[in-house]
């Protein structure tokens, strides 16, 4: 029955996208997923760019790129002492098929115990379900890359215009045990450090409320990320009633049966809307939050290191010896510092816009949709009410 | 009654077999009767009454009125009062003998009870139903007309309401009231309010079973007895599963009622009439489960069901074997049906849970928010996500509520029917019982002239007499329970194509409001959506 996912494995990503984030598209530099192919365990996207810049060989071209690339380059960016000061775009997550795969082979080798609508039925909605994670998958790609370019300094940098137009496979290899590990301690070092940052009460008034707001904010992002992923899975596995049973055996007429299909029909179409619109944003924003977090983390160590530097200076000063030592590291830790801030000053402003634009985006449509449905059910409903009760 | 199956899958005529079923049950039976001749005897002093319907004992606490009620019913056959002391006379040879007394007592007694008024077993509504194939959506000439008549006499509305809880502790008990309203000209007022409590339907429906199902009438089953269900409600629960039992309940009695006056002979039953309009009614003891009548009901049943094994009958109308089958089906399809009601309302319930807190994160993350109008929006997105998990709640009430306890009653009604086909099935063994008894009195009799005993001659002549006149009355009744089966049976399809409807009409009708809540929900929270700047 896997025979199901090769069905779809080619999508043409032409429909209009649920783009949870509302990017400037500038002339300049315009990049998109054109096309994505599913195979057995990778995915593979068409990164297609246009481009009017002179880093390029041609003004438009294409390369194919797997998730693993799109690590690299997001990871390149984070350990980039250069970039210190933005806020990195989160890293798309992990194309995740195992579940639907599993349900499609279950299917399959069900198939002998269930009659042969029940099974095209369910065939039909686990391959609408893969799809629905597809578009998802390709979606969260497109807008980390439509983030970089985006981004004015980003935008700029070699390594994401070689991701962009080198036509070779970048041999961009995971991670090895040994790199795992070094990543693991330290993010078990900057969360112990997270705290003490944290602690410190900031001079700077700007800084210290978006301390508070994004420590809180992201928890609450979180929790509400959870808690609409549950609701959206229970509004899934809900549905009218097996209608097909009446269907048989109660004399009813027949036409009433054929438009309550549709508003089942209607009631998972909801449940996908909504979890475009509503639990991805806040996934989104979840993983923002934390890179915004990253960030502010980022100039608490670089405010840390400049306030050791002074002690340092101090102590130099005071025992008179290697002074011109500890005062260039001094000036270096300052500006460091100060670029930071001011960079991410700007960035954590940007970031605001960003967000209250992308919430209202997507609750505006979230409601407007919502409104489609139950209208279109109202409909149904009044039809089928109508044949009914007509029916004497 | 294990040990009683094993041996019918053992002996190889069906006859003997049957014959020793009867024996061992005349004994148990007669063995119950004297148990609970008696518990009654000892009980019939002592004044207080026995509360509740779940009394495991019928208890020495009965009222002298109770008690002869009982004393009544509890009688082997269950068929109404009767002549006890018939059955207690034994033919020692003739194993038979019982059995197919049974058939004449159940005749004459039935008379007098059915003479009240016009006799139902000729109801107004048919004319001969001819043995060709009745045609459920067949409308014939003779089905317009019933039609009509239907439409103008059945002018009665009844109401089951204000449940009262009377007493306290294990011996409460709920009493309901039933108010009629009808034109009728059989009831003597146009509008009657009466208080009865459960058992009193027990009581009613199993008046009418004994007396009418054996014709082949579809008797509505009453509702399901529930003691975890009482024994909350009992011990004073206030909670809200109690108060949805007690609403279930209620709905059910109502349902009930109104399906057994749907009955034109049912509604003519002078016991219904009784139910219904006098303001006293006998407790019914007998429904108790584990009272004497109970265990008499229970070996009743078991021998029925041993009974179903061993008759192979000859179906001779191709008819009632389809309409068989059909039900079959239409009980599993049912039960399955009802099943996965069951379970949408689950899942209606869980997203209910879900959505709620949901709504609760989604008002914290709108505190949090420090862009004034996203967290007002936020907010609202809150309150109308609150909103829909209480349209998700009342929904999944109008699930339950609507379709599953239709479907819950359908099942058990399909019961009914089955139980009637089955009715039929023990007529016609009892038909063929005669017709062999009448053999074998004709054997004896040949062998009598033989043997040259005159006075015992006359005796086997008569006999034979007795048995040819047996003969005919139970190939009578077979063609009688026959005929009225197929007209039950057209009856309660016809029921049942309306009540599907009505309730579907119904809930659709409900799933219609909530779409139209959902919107205006959805219009009142996009203008603060589009707010956000």
């Amino acid at each position: 029955c896997l025979q199901s996912e090769e069905t779809i494995n080619h999508l043409f990503w032409d429909c209009p996208r649920a783009v949870n984030v509302d990017l400037q598209t500038d002339a300049t530099l315009q990049v998109d997923i054109s096309d994505a192919l599913s195979e057995r365990d990778k995915v593979k996207f068409t990164v297609h760019t246009k481009s009017t810049l002179p880093n390029f060989k041609q003004n438009e071209f294409s390369v194919v790129r797997q998730h693993e690339e799109f690590i690299w380059l997001h990871d390149s960016f984070v350990e980039n002492e250069e970039y210190a000061g933005y806020i990195i775009p989160p890293a798309p997550p992990k194309p995740d098929f195992d579940a639907s795969r599993e349900k499609l082979q279950k299917l399959g080798e069900g198939e002998g115990s269930m009659t042969k609508e029940e099974f095209t039925k369910m065939k039909q909605e686990l391959e609408a379900e893969y799809l629905a994670i597809f578009k998802k998958t390709v979606a969260m790609h497109e807008v980390f890359l439509c983030r970089v370019a985006a981004h004015p300094v980003l935008r700029k940098d070699l390594n994401f215009h070689v991701f962009l137009e080198y036509n070779q496979d970048l041999s961009v290899r995971g991670k090895n045990k040994k790199e795992k590990l070094e990543d693991f301690f330290k993010n078990v070092v900057k969360s112990a450090d997270g705290v003490l940052v944290a602690g410190v009460k900031d001079v700077d008034d700007f800084f210290e409320h978006e301390k508070t707001f994004l420590l809180e904010y992201h928890n609450r992002v979180k929790d509400a990320s959870a808690k609409s992923d549950r609701m959206i899975r229970s509004h899934k596995s809900k549905f009218l009633f097996s209608i097909s049973y009446f269907y048989g055996h109660s004399p009813l007429p027949l036409s009433c049966f054929q438009t309550l299909f549709p508003v089942q029909k209607i009631e998972a179409r909801v449940a996908a809307d909504e979890d475009l619109k509503l639990a991805d944003l806040l996934k989104y924003y979840l993983r923002e939050s934390q890179a915004a977090k990253d960030l502010l983390y980022r100039r608490g160590r670089a405010l840390a290191d400049y306030e050791n530097a002074n002690k340092a200076l101090d102590k130099a000063r005071a025992k008179n010896k290697d002074v011109l030592q500890a005062e260039t590291t001094q000036q270096v830790c300052c500006q460091k510092f100060e670029k930071i801030s001011e960079s991410a000053k700007q960035e954590l402003i940007d970031f605001k816009t960003r967000r209250v634009a992308a919430f209202r985006k997507n609750l505006v449509e979230l409601a407007e949709l919502e409104l489609k449905h139950a209208k279109g059910n109202l409909q149904l409903l009044q039809s089928c009410l109508g044949v009914l009760k007509g029916d004497t | 009654m294990s040990c009683m199956k094993r041996l019918c899958h053992e002996t190889r005529s069906h006859d003997r077999l049957r014959r020793t079923l009867a024996v061992c049950l005349r004994l148990s039976r007669r063995l119950l009767l004297k148990m609970s001749e008696e518990r009654d005897a000892a009980a019939l002093s002592g004044s207080a009454q026995t509360e509740g319907e779940e009394d495991l004992f019928v208890s020495a606490m009965e009222s002298p009125e109770a008690a002869r009620l009982s004393a009544e019913d509890i009688s082997p056959s269950s068929n109404g009062p009767k002549a006890e002391p018939m059955l207690l006379d034994d033919d020692p040879d003739d194993l038979f003998a019982e059995a197919t007394e049974e058939v004449s007592l159940d005749s004459p007694e039935r008379q007098p009870i059915l003479s009240d008024g016009p006799s139902p077993v000729i109801t107004p509504v048919t004319p001969v139903m001819i043995s060709s194939r009745a045609d459920v959506f067949d409308r014939s000439p003779d089905q317009d007309e019933d039609e009509e008549e239907n439409r103008d006499t059945f002018d009665i509305q009844i109401s089951v309401s204000d449940p009262e809880k009377v007493g306290d502790g294990m011996n409460a008990y709920m009493v309901y009231k039933v108010l009629t309203k009808t034109s009728l000209s059989i009831f003597s007022r146009d509008e009657v309010c009466v208080k009865r409590r459960f058992s009193d339907f027990l009581g009613l429906h199993s008046k009418l079973a004994s007396k009418y199902m054996h014709m082949g009438y579809i008797v509505p089953p009453a509702p399901e007895k529930s003691i975890v269900g009482m024994t909350k409600v009992k011990v004073g629960k206030e909670d809200l599963s109690s108060v949805e039992f007690v609403e279930k309940r209620r709905s059910a009695l109502e349902r009930y009622l109104l399906r057994t006056v749907k009955h034109p002979a049912l509604l003519k039953d002078p016991d219904v009439l009784q139910f219904l309009e006098s303001s006293e009614l006998p407790r019914a003891v007998s429904t108790q489960a584990l009272s004497g009548a109970g265990i008499l009901r229970m070996v009743n049943k078991a021998a029925d069901a041993v009974n179903k094994m061993t008759i192979k009958m000859n179906e001779s109308d191709a008819w009632f074997e389809e309409k068989q089958q059909q039900f079959e089906n239409l009980d599993v399809q049912l039960r399955k049906l009802h099943a996965s009601v069951e379970s949408l309302v689950c899942h209606r319930k869980e997203l209910s849970v879900n959505t709620a807190s949901f709504a609760k994160s989604a008002a914290m993350l709108g505190n949090s928010e420090d862009h004034t109008a996203l967290s007002r929006a936020l907010s609202q997105l809150a309150e109308v996500e609150e909103k829909i998990d209480q349209l998700h709640q009342d929904q999944a009430c109008a699930d339950f509520y609507l379709i599953s306890e239709l479907l819950g009653d359908y099942v058990r009604l399909i019961t009914a029917v089955k139980g009637v086909f089955d009715q039929r099935m023990k007529t016609w063994a009892k038909c063929q019982d005669a017709q062999v008894m009448l053999q074998r009195k004709r054997e004896a009799e040949a062998k009598l002239q033989h043997a040259n005993k005159p006075d015992k001659l006359q005796q086997a002549k008569d006999e034979i007499r007795e048995w040819e006149g047996k003969v005919q009355q139970g190939e009578r009744d077979f063609e009688q329970i026959s005929k009225n089966i197929r007209r039950e049976v057209g009856r309660f399809e016809k029921d049942r194509v309306k009540d599907f409807r009505v309730v579907i009409i119904k809930y659709l009708e409900s799933l219609v409001h909530t779409q139209q809540q959902m919107i205006k929900y959805w219009e009142a929270f996009l203008p603060e959506a589009k707010a956000i700047a």
